[in-house]
């Protein structure tokens, strides 16, 4: 299981690797310490030998055998001395610092004669390297380090009063020096010691702190992303990577985050689609769990209501139990009506004609109001890409709206059609605007002409502030408050995070000021110049693709009108105006089918003077 | 023990049963309850009831196993389905592939619901009437037989497919014969849009009941026999022909036709 994660297996990896290095290290640094402390072993010995042959050659040509014999005891006797030994031609130890070995034989193939005898033929002049050997006398002894050092003939040995050599001789004698290498072995073995230690201890170290890198750095976002992964693809699509770098891992974390946002954004257009279908099964769940319960007290109240009919209390209160329990019935089937409703089958279609067709469905209702409906229509409108049912049932509420808010009075229901082209900052809002962090900069707290602005801070300096963007897109009738002017040093940023709005390394093409930019999900950067009087924008999916005609359509009444309080919540369901008479679903629904087809409806209304609804309906939708 | 009782109703939902049974013995009807399929069968093997009121929806044994259980057992009972609006689908199929002779939506008022008893208890009788004048009585065998063509949505109403696609709806005579007098009928408007099993009408007898009539096939209304509105006599005289409803424009003629029988 352990070796499956990549954390250690990295870490193993390293350890590996450095394992090796200092394997390699420790060998070649134990190698060249050898060897300089041998080569610092050897020339001392070498020095020492020098010095005893130049040191006895004085008693040599004098034959003083007994002071050399002294000498050599002396010297040898030193601790850091193993033992000195002269050897004549024949082999034979004429000195030693050992004085049991005196006289002894020593075969040519010992250890301190091979290298000149070896051949054969002995040699006669041998390197320093050469001179020195390595043994054990025996195998649990300490190694000894030998160096010979041959006394070569010399005029003053074969005339010396002693005779003991003659001319023709070439070597006389071996000086024999042999020193133990204890101190020598026991350094490298203290080094190799050392080193093991500092391998184990770097291992240790260096697997700790790769192992910590490893976690923070590589194994914990990835099990991050690897916990995020799992919760998306168990369908939490909310779930967010905590992004805490700015290295590969952030970035992967912000793009894993980008990508379920794109994800859940996708799933949520997918899911609005499919929203009325959804609604509907609730609604049917809805309805058949409440019809029993609703049966027993419409059953029970409305068999009371005929028992009391002479008691007037009574009868007027059972009178409310079952109006109002059949107005719950009323709003359970609303719902099953809303539900009812599918996603639009747009054909080419004549919108005059559609409100021809709701216009006759009504006129009944609108003759028993005294209302007069007045049509206003071009007979130039272009067709439009719609619903035809679903439209018409848009112009069926709009005019029993306008026919309710007119009431017992008499009035004028006026439906005017238009063909007009409209720039984008009049008919695309911007409904969502995300920073590089993906917070919304969209603030529903504040609204321009009753859309929801687009918020940022600024920040020079000292100054720091929010400003309110128009959200539709192409206007500049933006809330700018006190921000100064826009240059380089003024900062844009994300009220949320902080993180900068500015493009970095762009420019405006009209006034060369810096820009700001913001993703709108699925549709790409909305980019623009905030610079006094410049007013330049860009929206590559939009600016390309934009039509700008498009067919209105205004449902004027002059009837009570709508509290000014009432409008901004007055397309969202179960908000009703009429108190107990509707049931708050139709404007909502008309929204809905008017969102659906791409368009827009607004409304404009003075208490007491009367009420416009104004759709917007894009040509080619 | 042999029962003769007018009705059995048949709901899971305790609250359902007591208070039809409140409501129907305070008009003198006998009423017996049951709370599943099941014991309304050993009922109805046990007495005779008039007439059965059973919910669509119950557990084990549901409203469609419990008409065929009845057909199975070939015992002749006039049924009325119970179902909500969700379910309306599901009445529809109960009135021609299992017989059923009306339904009525929940929630119901008292009113609602005697309204739909006594009209259904009529036809019971018609029906026995008919059945003792020696004519053949099975699944899709009528009190008196329609004009060839014409699609019936139980013995509530029919439609006639017309050659330009679009479609007559009327009531059907047996349906007019068990309101027995109908004083006005009012009708939807030019360009709204029917449901199949949704009422599109409302008959009101000469008693002042109101009659809902079912939509046997949906679509947009394109004309209204304002003769009929003007005089509902037309209708009770000449149910299949000047007696008309509606002209629409079916919406899905063919998915909603084959739950009607010819």
């Amino acid at each position: 299981m352990l070796s499956k994660k990549i954390g250690f297996k990295l870490t193993f990896g390293v350890v590996m690797t450095v394992l090796f290095a200092i394997g390699i290290f420790a060998f070649f640094n134990i190698q060249s310490e050898r060897k300089s402390l041998l080569s610092e072993v050897e020339r001392h010995a070498n020095q020492l030998s020098e010095a005893l042959k130049s040191d006895t050659e004085y008693d040599m040509l004098h034959n003083d055998r007994e002071r050399i014999h002294e000498s050599i005891r002396r010297i040898g006797s030193q601790k850091s001395i193993d033992r000195i030994r002269v050897f004549n031609k024949a082999g034979e130890i004429i000195y030693s610092s050992d004085s049991a070995e005196i006289g002894k034989m020593v075969d040519k193939m010992a250890e301190s004669c091979y290298r000149c005898h070896s051949a054969g033929k002995p040699l006669e002049q041998l390197a320093t390297k050469e001179r020195t050997r390595i043994f054990r006398p025996n195998p649990d002894s300490a190694r000894l380090l030998g160096i010979i050092n041959p006394i070569y003939n010399s005029k003053s040995c074969w005339t010396a009063a002693c005779h003991a050599h003659t001319e023709e001789q070439t070597v006389l004698g071996v000086l024999d020096v042999t020193i133990p290498l204890t101190d020598v072995d026991r350094n490298i073995r203290l080094s190799r010691i050392a080193i093991v230690i500092l391998g184990v201890s770097t291992v240790i170290i260096l697997s700790l702190i790769v192992s910590f890198m490893v976690k923070s750095w590589i194994d914990r976002p990835v099990q991050e992303l690897l916990t995020a992964t799992r919760h998306v693809a168990g369908g939490n699509l909310t779930y967010r990577v905590e992004v805490k770098s700015e290295d590969e891992m952030g970035m992967l974390g912000r793009s894993f985050n980008n990508m379920t946002q794109n994800l859940a954004e996708a799933r949520l257009q997918l899911f609005q689609s499919d929203k009325l279908a959804s609604l509907g099964r609730l609604a049917a769940g809805v309805a058949h769990e409440i019809n029993n319960p609703l049966t027993a007290v419409l059953t029970y109240g409305s068999y009371l209501l005929k028992r009391a009919q002479g008691q007037p209390d009574t009868r007027d209160d059972l009178q409310i139990i079952v109006s109002e329990t059949i107005r719950c019935r009323e709003i359970v089937k609303s719902l099953l009506d809303f539900a009812r409703q599918t996603v639009p089958k747009k054909r080419k279609a004549d919108i005059n004609e559609i409100i021809g067709r709701a216009a006759t469905v009504i006129e009944n209702q609108l003759a028993l109001g005294r209302v007069q409906l007045v049509m206003d229509l071009d007979p130039a409108l272009p067709n439009v890409m719609v619903d035809a049912n679903q439209i018409q049932q848009v112009f069926i509420n709009l005019m029993v709206n306008a026919s309710d808010a007119i009431g017992e009075n008499t009035g004028t229901i006026t439906i005017k059609t238009g063909a007009i082209s409209l720039p984008s900052s009049e008919a695309l809002q911007i409904k969502r605007a995300l920073c590089p962090k993906r917070h919304d900069l969209v603030d529903r707290k504040v609204r321009i002409d009753g859309k929801p602005a687009i918020s940022m801070r600024f920040r020079k300096k000292e100054q720091t502030g929010i400003i309110h963007l128009n959200p539709m897109y192409g206007s500049t009738d933006h809330r700018l408050g006190d921000m100064p002017s826009i240059e380089d040093g003024m900062e844009l940023l994300c009220p949320d995070c902080s993180r900068s709005l500015i493009a970095e390394g762009e420019r405006c093409p009209k006034c060369n000021s810096p820009i700001y930019s913001f993703e709108v999900p699925l549709k790409g950067l909305v980019q623009g110049c905030l610079q006094h009087g410049c007013g330049w924008h860009c929206w590559e999916q939009v600016d390309s693709t934009w039509n700008d005609q498009f067919v209105e359509i205004r449902v004027i009444d002059d009837g009570c009108g709508i509290p000014r309080a009432q409008i901004p919540k007055l397309f969202e369901p179960f908000a009703t105006t009429k108190g107990q008479n509707g049931t708050g679903l139709g404007l909502a629904v008309t929204w809905g089918i008017i969102d659906n087809h791409n368009g827009t409806i607004s409304v404009e209304s003075e208490e007491g003077v009367g009420t416009t609804f104004i759709i917007r309906i894009p040509v080619t939708s | 023990m042999s029962m003769h009782r007018d009705i059995l109703v048949v709901d899971d939902e305790p609250t359902v049963t007591q208070a039809v049974v409140k409501v129907c013995s305070a008009e003198g009807m006998t009423v017996t309850a049951a709370g599943h399929a099941a014991e309304a069968l050993k009922y109805l093997d046990e007495g005779k009831f008039r007439l059965v009121l059973c919910d669509i929806m119950m557990h084990e044994l549901d409203g469609f196993q419990f008409l065929e259980e009845l057909a199975r057992k070939g015992i002749h009972v006039p049924v009325i389905m119970m179902t909500g609006y969700s379910t309306v689908e599901n009445a529809v199929k109960s009135l021609t592939a299992t017989g059923a002779v009306d339904y009525i939506s929940k929630p119901f008022t008292a009113d609602e619901l005697l309204t739909v008893l006594r009209r259904s208890l009529r036809i019971g009788a018609l029906l026995d009437e008919a059945e003792s004048a020696a004519l053949p009585r099975n699944g899709s065998a009528t009190y008196v037989s329609y004009p060839a063509n014409y699609h019936r949505l139980g013995y509530v109403s029919w439609v006639l497919m017309e050659d330009e696609g679009t479609a007559k709806i009327g009531v059907s005579d047996l349906f007019l014969k068990a309101v027995d007098g109908i004083k006005e009928i009012e009708l939807s408007a030019p360009g709204e849009d029917l449901v199949q099993g949704i009422p599109c009408a409302v008959a009101t007898s000469l008693d002042g009941a109101k009659h809902e009539i079912m939509c046997p096939l949906g679509g947009r209304i394109l004309e209204i026999n304002e003769d009929a509105q003007a005089e509902p006599s037309l209708v009770e005289k000449d149910p299949y022909f000047r007696g008309w409803l509606y002209r629409i424009l079916p919406s899905n003629a063919e998915s909603n036709l084959q739950w009607l029988s010819l």
